[in-house]
Formats: C-alpha cells, sequence, structure tokens
C-alpha cells in the first residue's frame, strides 16, 4: 500500500507531504504526473506549489493532465484523494470537488497560521477529531478565496460537504478570521464521496513536531 | 480548411469579487484619475483552421469552455474572423 504524491511541474509541496506520511508510519511515494499512478496506490495526494506557475488559473493546468483521469477513476474505486492548497486548486479545477478557489479578497499571498473547525468528524479526514473542534494549520496562498454560486452553495451546506472553516480560536466563524474572503469561511469541503477532500492550508506543514505544531496530523491518518 | 482567429474573451461573473481589478482601481485613484468602476478580462486570439466560421467558433467555444474559462466564476464570448482581420 502506497500514498501517491503527485508531482506536477510546479508542485514544492510533495516532499513534505511524503516526510509528513513517513513520520506517520504511511508508506508514501513521489510520482511524477506522466508517469501514471503505480498499480499499488492506496491513496493520492495533490500537493502544493504551483503547478504551471498559477498559469490561467491557479490549477488549470495540472487539472488537465492525463493523470487526473486516473485519479478520478480511482476516487470513483474507492480510493482517498486529497489536495491541498494547490492540489485543492486542482481538484476544483478537475471537478473532483465543487466550486473554485480564486484570488484572495485583499489581492495579496498570504503565509500564516489560522484556526479551522472542524465541520464534522465522521470522514476519514477528520476522524482523529470532534465536530466542532479547533485546529491550528497554516496557509500559504495568493488564490485561496472559496468561490461558488449561491445556489451551489445552499446545496453543499444542505449535503453536509463543507470539512473545515476558518474561525476564531474559540471556534466562532467569524468574518476577522477569515482570512481571504472564502464564501462561508469555507476553508475545505468534500467532494461527493467522504473519501475526497481539498482544503487550502497545509496539514503536512503541521504534522512533525520538530517544526511546530501537530494538529494537522488527523487529516493525514486517512490513509493510515 | 481556411485560416481563422478566433478572439475569446473571458470574464468574471457579475458579482463575483475582483480583487485585482479594484486594487488596479485604487492604483488609478492614488494617480490621480476619477473612476467609478473598473473590470478586467481575459482576451485570448487563437489561430485556427477550419472548414467555416461556424466550425471555427465551435471549436475555440469547446477549448473556452474545456480549459480558458471556469464556469463556476466566468462568462465568455467568442468571435471568429478570417485569419489576419480580428
Amino acid at each position: 500500500m502506497t500514498v501517491a504524491v503527485v508531482q506536477f511541474g510546479g508542485s514544492n509541496c510533495d516532499r513534505d507531504a511524503v516526510r509528513a506520511l513517513t513520520h506517520l508510519g504511511i508508506d508514501a511515494k513521489r510520482v511524477w504526473h506522466e508517469d501514471g499512478l503505480p498499480s499499488e496506490t492506496t491513496g493520492v495526494i495533490l500537493p502544493g506549489g504551483f503547478s504551471y506557475g498559477d498559469y490561467l488559473r491557479a490549477g488549470a493546468m495540472a487539472a488537465r493532465s492525463p493523470i487526473m483521469n486516473e485519479i478520478r477513476s480511482a476516487a470513483e474505486a474507492g480510493t482517498p484523494v486529497l489536495g491541498v492548497c494547490n492540489g485543492a486548486q486542482i481538484g476544483c479545477e478537475s471537478g473532483l470537488t465543487e466550486g473554485a478557489f480564486t484570488t484572495n479578497k485583499r489581492a495579496r499571498f498570504q503565509c500564516e497560521p489560522v484556526y479551522l473547525r472542524v465541520e464534522r468528524a465522521d470522514t476519514p479526514w477528520t476522524a482523529a477529531y470532534e465536530a466542532g473542534d479547533v485546529i491550528e494549520v497554516p496557509i500559504a496562498h495568493g488564490e485561496g478565496r472559496f468561490e461558488i454560486t449561491d445556489e451551489r452553495y445552499d446545496r453543499l451546506e444542505a449535503d453536509d460537504r463543507i470539512l473545515f472553516r476558518y474561525c476564531a480560536p474559540d471556534g466562532s466563524v467569524t468574518e476577522a478570521a477569515n482570512p481571504n474572503g472564502s464564501i462561508g469561511n469555507v476553508a475545505g469541503i468534500l467532494g461527493e464521496s467522504n473519501h475526497v477532500a481539498v482544503l487550502m492550508p497545509h496539514p503536512e506543514r503541521a504534522t512533525l513536531p520538530d517544526i511546530g505544531g501537530t494538529d494537522g496530523a488527523g487529516v493525514l491518518r486517512a490513509f493510515a | 480548411m481556411t485560416a481563422y482567429t478566433a478572439t475569446v474573451t473571458v470574464r468574471l461573473k457579475r458579482g463575483v469579487l475582483d480583487p485585482e481589478a479594484e486594487t488596479t482601481k485604487r492604483s488609478l485613484e492614488r494617480l490621480g484619475f476619477e473612476l467609478s468602476g473598473l473590470r478586467s478580462a481575459d482576451r485570448f486570439e487563437i489561430d485556427l483552421e477550419a472548414d467555416s466560421p461556424a466550425a471555427a467558433k465551435e471549436t475555440a467555444t469547446e477549448m473556452t469552455e474545456r480549459l480558458l474559462a471556469n464556469p463556476t466564476i466566468h462568462d465568455y464570448e467568442v468571435s471568429v474572423a478570417a485569419a489576419g482581420q480580428s
């Protein structure tokens, strides 16, 4: 069993993801997108970075790579798929998840720790938490503002597809705690199935105790 | 087959926040200009061969729907002219 951490030209969080998973005792390796998914793949991470220089829109080019068809099939067959940061943008661009991540409200690149409220705990990504838990995980993005039509947002909420929201340390979901202007403070969502998720914050940067907190480890434990 | 140039304009849907346009507007105001609004758009000029203007437009539209625009946030327009005349 191996988690495939898919590298595109310009991915730069692939090593971090492998290191974080390895630390958790989960077998993982980097896979170049043109090589396709290895047969032993039991999970997929679309890592952060700046694939194709964010040309056109962040994630737009990578989302059209042929490996995305394999990842879509794998997801349909039950393989867990996680998109982080640029991987989240790729996930939305490829249709694995709804909506889009676009330019931050303040039109700035933002690199800072944020608090996230766990919206539901009955998914592989949040089984380590309780609903309502607040975790601290870093963000590092210029295009992380979640956009979606009002109608589809209502459906996301009705279908309980929102996984994490930006919040204050006490868990209250406020405008002040929203770093990028995302609709509904959305930081992460589920795809059609609970084993497909994307989020803008970086759980792999909050997993190794040596470099700070470990609040993000629970997300990656979905692959254990 | 005839050579055509398809011009694709991709812009944010009305109501979708455009921080880059807001920032550009503020910079123009800082230069002393008075303006009540500013919208930005991406324009692509695609040279392609097709049997007819309609066929060229159909291909350019498919290119737009599959890559150039994101239907969640964008509207788009496609126009076609004989190559060199756009």
